[in-house]
């Protein structure tokens, strides 16, 4: 396979200003990915720091309620700072370091990116702006404050629809205006070469906990994994280490939004066309002339057009499956997992969790099914409780 | 190489953008038209598109307008098509790469074959991924030109080596946008262009005042000029033509003075 490709997809679609930085990013990746001091320090903080390895837990409630395949939860929730983001702007921040950056940017949609990389900024001492949709700031106002107590500059995003997509562009703008002594920590398996093999790696370590836990708790590898999609990080970080077990199913659940027959959704496989944006080449939501579509869901961190190129690949091989999962089924899944086992998950995570009601009843007993819980759902209570026409003030 | 070296055969080049389509179709036509009178060697038009990360606020405005007005790329294939009954001005297409993938590589440079169109900038298509469309645009002799960085360095060989048309020298970091002054070393960067290959170098981004295209004239062989044309229509909206031709007319005589 080419260089930063997986099959046709990926590549490095950006700015010649920013190529250099890229390769030069690219080699210091490569150099301290295998520099003993380097993972050592960073083994070190992912442990001690953000709490790994995350637990894999048996949800027996569950399993008896839905009366088919045993649910594991991956606990990435319960890592510090509340979702799987850490994983990867632990190593980022620590490489931009070894770079000898002094300032880093980042884009956010629900704001776990954003909190992630503020954490990781404020720990290890760089300065850090954050760029976040006026939209997702409104939606996810108690993380903007997070954000702004852990030391960073938030810079709320009026261009275009005001989320995700648009943070991404901002943070782009910025770095190609000021890289040389700025590094973009890209929160997801997206962009242009090296980043979705970097956060890939950095977020696999997902998959290699999951793997020795189900192993020692099951003796045997689970049917089906589950993980829902917006860029992809914590699916492509969960599935990487099961991509050679053809037995298992990789699933990712895409946010359906109103319906994917409404046209408000970001089920960017279900209904997205192959096109090049954001760096890569990929499967984006667009119209018939190449404009980048508005996208919608009720979650922010999945409310983004496009998706990994590693993802498009796995779709294209047949490797993974993705599935388009509404607000609706999302919402319920939200509240369904809070009632059964006294976990309240972010509502990116619902998706899977949504999905994984739908297909454990027919399953078999003795088959499992790993759902990555990839967020903790504070952020989002408010949020479900308008969607209920609750009105509460946080 | 295409029409593309005549707009270099009279002094320096003044190469105008505008955003195709902003505020319509029709205003377009015109507003080439003025800056060709007013002595613009190369036309730069801007096929809008909803996510431009290498602009600034005044191009992404003005993206948006003309979105909103309804140009799309085979509507501009229109506008250049009309166009080429009233001048033989070399004209290029400024897109991003996505709105050309999903037109189809082939339909699109043959269509600019067609329509006359004389070459396309892909500012999210490096010197790397270029292979995916060189050889079509080749074929239909259609220049695909490239850029070069302050921080191209050890690139600028490559780059000016696999060159057409001429070379995109973006001036400053960052995206389009006004500046008031130009900081990169622009010398040495020219002169390491130079000493590849000798085709033409048009200088962009930041610039607007007389003053600064006479510095560069003494440099490069043009300037291109982007975000101070399209703050004129901005401003003045359907009345520009009058503007825009007075501008370009002080452009040029600074380059040529």
């Amino acid at each position: 396979m080419k260089k930063g490709k997986f099959g046709q997809y990926g590549g490095q679609y950006i700015p010649e200003t920013l190529m250099n930085e890229l390769i030069n990013l690219e080699k210091a990746y490569c150099y301290y990915k295998d520099d003993a001091d380097f993972t050592a320090v960073l083994r070190q903080l992912l442990e001690n720091y953000a709490g790994r390895p995350s637990r894999l837990y048996y949800a027996a409630k569950m399993t008896a309620d839905l009366g088919g395949a045993k649910i594991y939860l991956k606990r990435e929730d319960l890592n510090h700072t509340g979702s799987h983001k850490i994983n990867n702007v632990l190593g980022q921040v620590l490489l931009a370091k070894k770079m000898g950056k002094t300032r880093i940017i980042a884009e956010t949609g629900a704001g776990q990116h954003g909190v992630a990389a503020a954490t990781a900024a404020a720990l290890l001492g760089l300065e850090c702006e954050i760029f976040m949709g006026l939209e997702d700031t409104r939606r996810q106002a108690l993380n903007v404050f997070r954000m702004e107590l852990l030391g960073a500059k938030v810079n709320k995003v009026t261009s275009g629809t005001m989320t995700l997509k648009d943070a991404v562009n901002e943070t782009m703008r910025e770095w190609v205006g000021r890289a040389h002594d700025t590094h973009y920590v890209l929160g997801s398996v997206m962009g242009p070469h090296p980043f979705p093999t970097i956060v890939r790696d950095f977020q696999s370590v997902i998959g290699q906990e999951a793997r020795a836990q189900i192993m020692q708790m099951e003796g045997r590898l689970p049917a089906a994994i589950i993980a829902c999609v917006g860029g992809g990080s914590n699916a492509m970080g969960i599935f990487y280490n099961f991509i050679e077990d053809a037995a298992v199913r990789l699933i990712g659940c895409e946010a359906a939004g109103m319906g994917i027959e409404t046209g408000q959704h970001a089920a960017t496989i279900t209904k997205g066309e192959v096109g090049v944006f954001h760096g890569m080449k990929s499967y984006f939501c667009q119209d018939e002339y190449g404009q980048i579509a508005p996208v919608y869901s009720i979650s922010a961190g999945l409310d983004y057009p496009g998706i990994g190129p590693e993802h498009a690949y796995l779709h294209h091989t047949g490797r993974a499956e993705y599935v388009p999962v509404t607000d609706e089924q999302a919402v319920s899944a939200f509240e369904y997992l809070a009632e059964t086992e006294g976990i309240i998950c972010a509502i990116e995570s619902a998706h899977a969790v949504s999905y994984a009601r739908e297909i454990a009843p027919s399953m078999g007993k003795e088959e499992t099914i790993i759902i990555c819980l990839s967020g903790r759902g504070d952020k989002d209570v408010a949020a479900i409780a308008r969607y209920r026409g609750v009105e509460i003030s946080e | 190489m295409s029409n593309i070296k005549n707009s270099f055969a009279n002094g320096k080049a003044f190469i105008g953008f505008l955003t195709g389509g902003d505020p319509s179709l029709e205003k377009s036509e015109e507003f080439i038209l003025e800056m060709v009178r007013g002595g613009a060697d190369l036309i730069e038009i801007g096929v809008p598109f909803s996510d431009p990360i290498a602009e600034g606020p005044v191009i992404q405005a003005a993206n948006i307008r003309a979105l909103a007005a309804g140009a799309t790329i085979d509507r501009l294939f229109q506008l250049v098509r009309r166009m080429r009954g009233q001048t033989a001005v070399p004209m290029v297409f400024l897109t991003y790469l996505n709105p050309v993938y999903r037109y189809g590589y082939e339909k699109f440079f043959e269509t600019c074959r067609l329509v006359g169109v004389d070459g396309v900038i892909i500012p999210d298509l490096p010197y790397e991924e270029q292979i995916e469309v060189r050889p079509t645009a080749s074929v239909n002799e259609i220049d695909l030109i490239s850029l070069v960085a302050p921080t191209s360095e050890n690139r600028i060989k490559e780059i000016v080596l696999n060159a057409s048309g001429f070379l995109y020298v973006v001036s400053s970091l960052g995206v389009t946008g006004v500046r008031k002054e130009i900081t990169t070393d622009l010398t040495s960067l020219l002169q390491a262009m130079k000493a590849v290959s000798d085709i033409p170098t048009a200088v962009g981004f930041g610039i607007s005042t007389p003053a600064q295209a006479a510095y560069i004239s003494r440099l490069a062989d043009g300037v291109i000029i982007g975000s101070a044309i399209v703050k004129i229509i901005e401003e003045h909206g359907n009345k520009a033509g009058r503007y825009l031709y007075e501008y370009v007319k002080s452009m040029k005589d600074a380059l040529l003075a």
